[in-house]
């Protein structure tokens, strides 16, 4: 337990927290953009895969991996594009649509995977760039505070960032009051002349970008190479962060905290010969608490009215 | 009526054509020999008898899960546990297989039935929470696929593990537990029959049974049902743990008719496959195995020109993926069927 | 004046298949209220949701000032002066009543939101147009009156020269509606054209220039209405002039059936919608409820129903207390419910008409046996009551959704009446549907009643009330506001001064029992 107790408390494992958290927020915020605009965005697995997959290729067709992070993010928004045109303008079902997306992301990978490195796994013949790691003037003197926050991967930052540019783009601007009003009321936004079409392409655009970076990370962050299905689920993890987070950008920035936490734990956990898997339980567990007491509450306050 | 039935069987074969046409044209892209390719994916299955028995074969779970989602469709649920409830299946058939020492049959009777209740079981959260609360079943079925797939994870590594071999694997199943393959040298087992029984049960279930009849008024419009005085939260509880139900025992069967020690390591993925047959099959459990069929079909050939030319199997994925979006696009021809209607309407406002 | 905007042979057929309007020719003078009215489904909505571009119509074309205009999008219709307020309130609750009302024409100060000048907006038009409200306040904590001065407000922001309202005192108090009337005059003297959809006939005298009524999707008359009576606009509406020839034999009434009493009822919102009723119904008797829609009807229906839980009172069904009832147990005491939407409660549309014919009884030994239910048995009871109900339909096997309104109507009162009632409680059981149907569903209450049955019959179809009912109540404002022992000696002059709550009766005399 004291062993446990000092592994929490390591600078170490701070710093390793933030880095797993980092795709898992991104997909988070893309989950509460889309949300809010009143689409869920069930493809952010497909479209984080997509993207990790196109940085690897561009950055080794490039020779950089600034293009092949900015050929990730494109490639993820196209991809919520396709599922916004399926979803709004062809009327699928959008969580069919996305489930789609998931298998076409998934199958179409590994497919050309094996069209340019010749290998059905990983992607290790191609010489992929990584995105550098920053290191912070003035935090990085810090003691603890200076070996969590400092020396990330540049994506990590720009994860941070998101999360306040997310807030001001919803709760700031006039098309995130727009994206707000399609979410909660679309007829209303509709009777005012704003486009819901037009606004929940506009909201999937930004979803699909976020997913973009979150699966960027995974292939171009830390490691330099893209494998199958490497993003695990963490679109979904990311929407239940934003479910958890109560669909706010900083609730989803502490429920992706608290996932990443979860995941970190289980890793040091293993070293110690305790049962990781109760522990990688543990987020998803606790969404589903999460939600059922949130939706409890709202049931209870229904029935008081009425009573 | 029959009208608008004919339009959705073209719709769904223009959809199917579509899709196979796309995929030819990857094909041409990327294979140096892309006929053969195409035709090896299209006819492989039927090019030897192991290739058939194999097509068969993969049949089998993809019937299970097909009917476990279809169960829960037509509650007018959503259903995403078909995943995690098919992964407990198996779990918990090995536990039976490992654990006890019963008679043949018997002991795989009891296998199937523990895979059935844990699927159950894995059905009755989401279904429970949803009714009495109104939460999301998609996002709790969802989040509920890890949880299962961790703890299934962690009873086999901890507690069924077998240490001489040398992956991450269970101990051998006690052969009384085995569903036999009875063709040999296919591997064709009596897991057939299990299928073939859970889809006349389905059937009978949904369309011959009060319970049945419940569910699917409950799933058409849930304000009637409640008004007519059917107990509508306890529909949509029994719809996921029958649907749930339904999954486990497709694990298990797949545990003790192909496997015979459990060596998942990941989530196998009949779930989603469950959600396409769903679709294909209109929610019909008759459908079920049409749809089923179809879709190993299309996994059997792929794997079959996966081995043979220089195209991944994944490509069917694709194919697949174009399929779910184009048959799900309501509105893919829908100005077609528009017009029929307003023709219709007009020609009877005219009579009146 | 000037014809102002003019619409012309609009058809539009919905997905399924209804014909919502069809070949209708609509035109409004510059500056009037004019008046579009017409029963439940006959359309008004429907055409007005084309002009404002929320619903594409399959044929016909629209004029303003002599122009013609495409309204694809709401966007349109309100670059071309149009503006609209829903029945239903188009807000955005969580957001404050400035973010509402500038929504779409959002100030900004560099890349973000302007929230004082939004605020500042709202309080200028609002006092241009004498309609105060609170900018800062969010729509969920307001009350209902408010909301409506909110969305009338964003029409005006939004440069609303026509302004269209649908229904909108159907949620309003009596004051507010005076205040609601007051605010449109005035906007008719700063030169509005307003349109005004309602079905309650008074407030058409009250505040129209002109009146076109709708019925089953045409326009049947476009009138002045200084020039007509309500009777003949309501004859218009409801296309029968003649009150129906099914009266009802007096019959010698029974033990009570149902007894309810103190029953109150307080809304989601805080509204007393229902204030202590009390009633008695015996065996063999119609009671008849009259009133205009939205005084707590309903509401009062759904509770004894089991479809809403009443705040509190009692109720007795038999000897049974059922103060809390269920839909089960309500069916269980042979209480058999025609309800007000056929739609939402009455059949599941994608079934078949077999299938909707049974959903009350299905789980009765007589349709199964063991485990499985007995098709012949539901193929039997399904034909023989389409038969004796005179569904028309091509197969008991059809979805419902293929049948007429008249049909769907007639698989609702076959499958209640079927049910060996004791007790019926009816609400509309014949709007919206045609005189054929309407007849035969009036001979089979009668006849149930013979049988013993006993009838709660809700309706703001004064004929329908009047002809079939023995006794009858007049419901105003949540209350029951008269009370005559026998039906037929009430006039509908009389009876409209209580459904509009002119007139009272002393508690004494509303006493049922």
């Amino acid at each position: 337990m004291q062993n446990l107790i000092s592994v929490i408390l390591s600078a170490s494992f701070g710093y390793a927290v933030l880095r797993v958290t980092t795709p898992i927020l991104f997909a988070a915020l893309g989950a509460v953009v889309s949300d809010r605009a009143g689409v869920i965005n069930i493809g952010l697995e497909g479209m984080m895969l997509t993207s990790a997959f196109t940085g690897v290729v561009v950055s080794a067709l490039t020779g950089s991996a600034w293009l092949g992070l900015m050929a990730g993010v494109l490639a993820a928004t196209g991809l919520a594009l396709i599922m916004g045109y399926f979803s709004l303008k062809l009327k699928a079902d959008i969580i069919l649509a996305g489930i789609a997306l998931n298998l076409l992301a998934s199958g179409g990978t590994v497919f050309l995977l094996y069209v340019v490195a010749k290998d059905k796994g990983i992607s290790s013949s191609l010489a992929s760039k990584v995105m550098p790691q920053w290191q912070l003037p003035l935090i990085k003197e810090l003691p603890v505070l200076g070996r969590i926050l400092s020396n990330h991967n540049v994506i990590t930052y720009i994860a941070l960032v998101s999360a306040l540019a997310v807030y001001y783009f919803l709760y700031r601007t006039p098309l995130g009051l727009r994206v707000r009003a399609v979410g909660e009321n679309p007829h209303a936004a509709e009777s005012v002349g704003v486009s819901v079409h037009r606004l929940q392409f506009i909201a999937l655009a930004i979803s699909g970008a976020l997913a973009g970076f979150g699966g960027a990370h995974l292939s171009m962050g830390y490691v330099s190479w893209f494998s199958r299905d490497m993003t695990a689920g963490r679109g979904f993890i990311g929407l239940a962060a934003a479910a958890l987070g109560g669909r706010t950008p900083f609730g989803a920035l502490v429920a992706s905290l608290f996932f990443g936490f979860a995941d970190a734990l289980s890793n040091y956990l293993q070293s110690l010969r305790i049962p990781s898997e109760f522990v990688q339980m543990i987020p998803y567990l606790a969404t589903v608490v999460g939600l059922a007491i949130h939706a409890r509450g709202r049931a209870k306050r229904r029935d008081g009215r009425v009573a | 009526m029959r009208r608008q039935v004919l339009f959705e069987v073209a719709r769904t074969f223009l959809a199917i054509t579509l899709a196979l046409l796309l995929g030819f044209i990857i094909t041409c892209l990327v294979s140096s020999e892309p006929v053969y390719a195409f035709r090896t994916f299209i006819l492989g299955p039927f090019t030897s008898v192991l290739r058939f028995s194999s097509f068969i074969e993969t049949v089998i779970p993809l019937i299970f899960t097909g009917l476990a989602v279809s169960m829960v469709f037509q509650a007018s649920q959503f259903n995403i546990g078909a995943e995690g409830q098919f992964f407990l299946g198996g779990v918990a058939a090995t536990m039976v297989g490992v654990a006890l020492n019963l008679p043949p049959v018997i002991h795989a009777l009891v296998a199937l039935a523990g895979g059935a209740v844990a699927g159950g079981l894995g059905g009755y959260i989401p279904g429970v929470l949803k009714a009495r609360w109104g939460t999301s079943e998609l996002v709790s079925s969802l989040m509920l696929n890890y949880v299962f797939f961790r703890l299934g994870i962690y009873v086999i590594n901890y507690h069924f593990r077998d240490p001489v071999a040398g992956a991450m694997v269970s101990h051998p199943l006690r052969q009384t537990s085995w569903l036999q393959q009875f063709l040999p040298p296919t591997r064709l087992h009596w897991g057939v029959l299990v299928a073939a029984m859970a889809v006349l049960f389905s059937f009978l279930f949904l369309y011959r049974t009060r319970w049945g009849y419940a569910l699917r008024m409950t799933g058409l419009n849930r304000s009637f049902a409640g008004y007519s005085g059917i107990n509508t939260a306890s529909v949509i509880i029994y719809a996921q743990v029958v649907g749930g139900a339904l999954a486990g025992l497709g694990g298990a069967s797949e545990l003790l008719g192909i496997h015979r020690r459990f060596l998942w390591q990941t989530m196998p993925g009949y779930g989603f496959d469950g959600i396409i047959i769903a679709i294909l099959a209109r929610n019909n459990p008759l459908l079920v195995p049409v749809a089923a069929l179809f879709l190993g079909y299309l996994r059997t050939g792929a794997d079959i020109m996966a081995r043979m030319t220089d195209i991944t199997s994944e490509m069917v994925m694709v194919i697949q993926a174009i399929m779910i979006l184009l048959i799900t696009a309501q509105a893919f021809l829908g100005h077609i069927k528009h017009r029929m209607v307003v023709r219709e309407a007009k020609e009877h406002a005219k009579l009146n | 004046m000037d014809t102002i905007l003019e619409m012309k042979g609009i058809t539009l057929v919905y997905p399924n298949g209804v014909l919502a309007n069809y070949g209708v020719d609509f035109s409004v003078r510059a500056g009037e209220i004019h008046a579009l009215v017409g029963e439940n489904g006959a359309g008004k909505t429907t055409l007005m949701k084309i002009l404002f571009g929320l619903e594409r119509p399959d044929d016909g074309a629209i004029f303003l000032k002599g122009q013609p205009i495409e309204c694809t999008s709401p966007h349109v219709a309100i670059s071309h002066g149009i503006g609209m307020v829903h029945q239903h309130f188009m807000l955005v609750p969580s957001l404050t009543v400035a973010e509402n009302v500038v929504l779409g024409a959002e100030p900004r100060r560099g890349l973000f939101f302007d929230w004082k000048r939004a605020a500042s907006i709202t309080n200028e038009i609002a006092q241009r147009y004498n309609l105060p409200v609170d900018p800062a306040a969010r729509v969920q904590d307001i009350p209902v009156g408010m909301r409506q001065k909110v969305e009338i407000l964003k029409a005006l922001l939004r440069g609303a020269e026509i302004l269209v309202l649908d229904e909108p005192t159907a949620v309003l108090t009596p004051q507010e509606t005076a205040e609601l009337f007051a605010s449109l005059q005035k906007l008719k003297e700063q030169n509005h054209t307003i349109i005004f959809i309602s079905h309650k006939l008074r407030e058409v005298r009250a505040i129209s220039d002109r009146v076109t009524v709708m019925r089953a999707g045409r326009v049947v008359g476009t009138l002045e209405t200084d020039s007509v009576t309500e009777t003949e606009i309501s004859r218009l509406m409801v296309g029968r002039d003649v009150l129906l020839k099914v009266n009802k034999p007096p019959i010698a009434p029974g033990r009570p059936v149902l007894r309810v009493e103190g029953l109150c009822y307080t809304s989601d919102t805080g509204k007393e919608v229902l204030k202590g009723i009390d009633l008695e119904l015996r065996e063999g008797e119609i009671l008849g409820v009259a009133g205009v829609e939205g005084n707590g009807q309903r509401e009062l229906v759904e509770i004894l129903t089991g479809l809403r839980g009443a705040t509190h009172g009692s109720i007795w069904v038999g000897d049974e207390e059922m103060s809390h009832p269920t839909p089960r147990r309500v069916r269980d005491c042979r209480t058999a419910h025609i309800p007000e939407d056929r739609m939402t409660y009455g059949v599941a549309d994608r079934a078949s008409v077999e299938e909707n014919l049974i959903s009350d009884r299905f789980g009765q030994p007589r349709f199964n046996r063991g485990p499985l239910m007995d098709i012949a048995k539901v193929r039997e009871t399904g034909a023989s009551l389409v038969r004796e109900f005179q569904i028309r339909t091509q197969s008991p096997q059809a979805p419902v959704m293929m049948l007429s309104g008249g049909n769907i109507q007639k698989v609702v009162v076959a499958r209640e009446f079927s049910s060996q009632p004791k007790l019926i409680i009816a609400n509309q059981p014949t709007r919206g549907i045609d005189v054929g149907a309407t007849e035969f569903i009036h001979r089979r209450m009668i006849q149930s009643c013979q049988d013993g049955a006993a009838i709660l019959l809700v309706s703001a179809d004064l004929n329908e009330v009047m002809s079939l009912s023995d006794r009858l109540v007049v419901m105003y404002d949540g209350e029951l506001v008269a009370h005559f022992p026998d039906a037929h000696v009430a006039s509908e002059e009389e009876l409209g001064l209580y459904m509009l709550g002119v007139k009272r009766q002393e508690a004494g005399e509303v006493a049922t029992s």
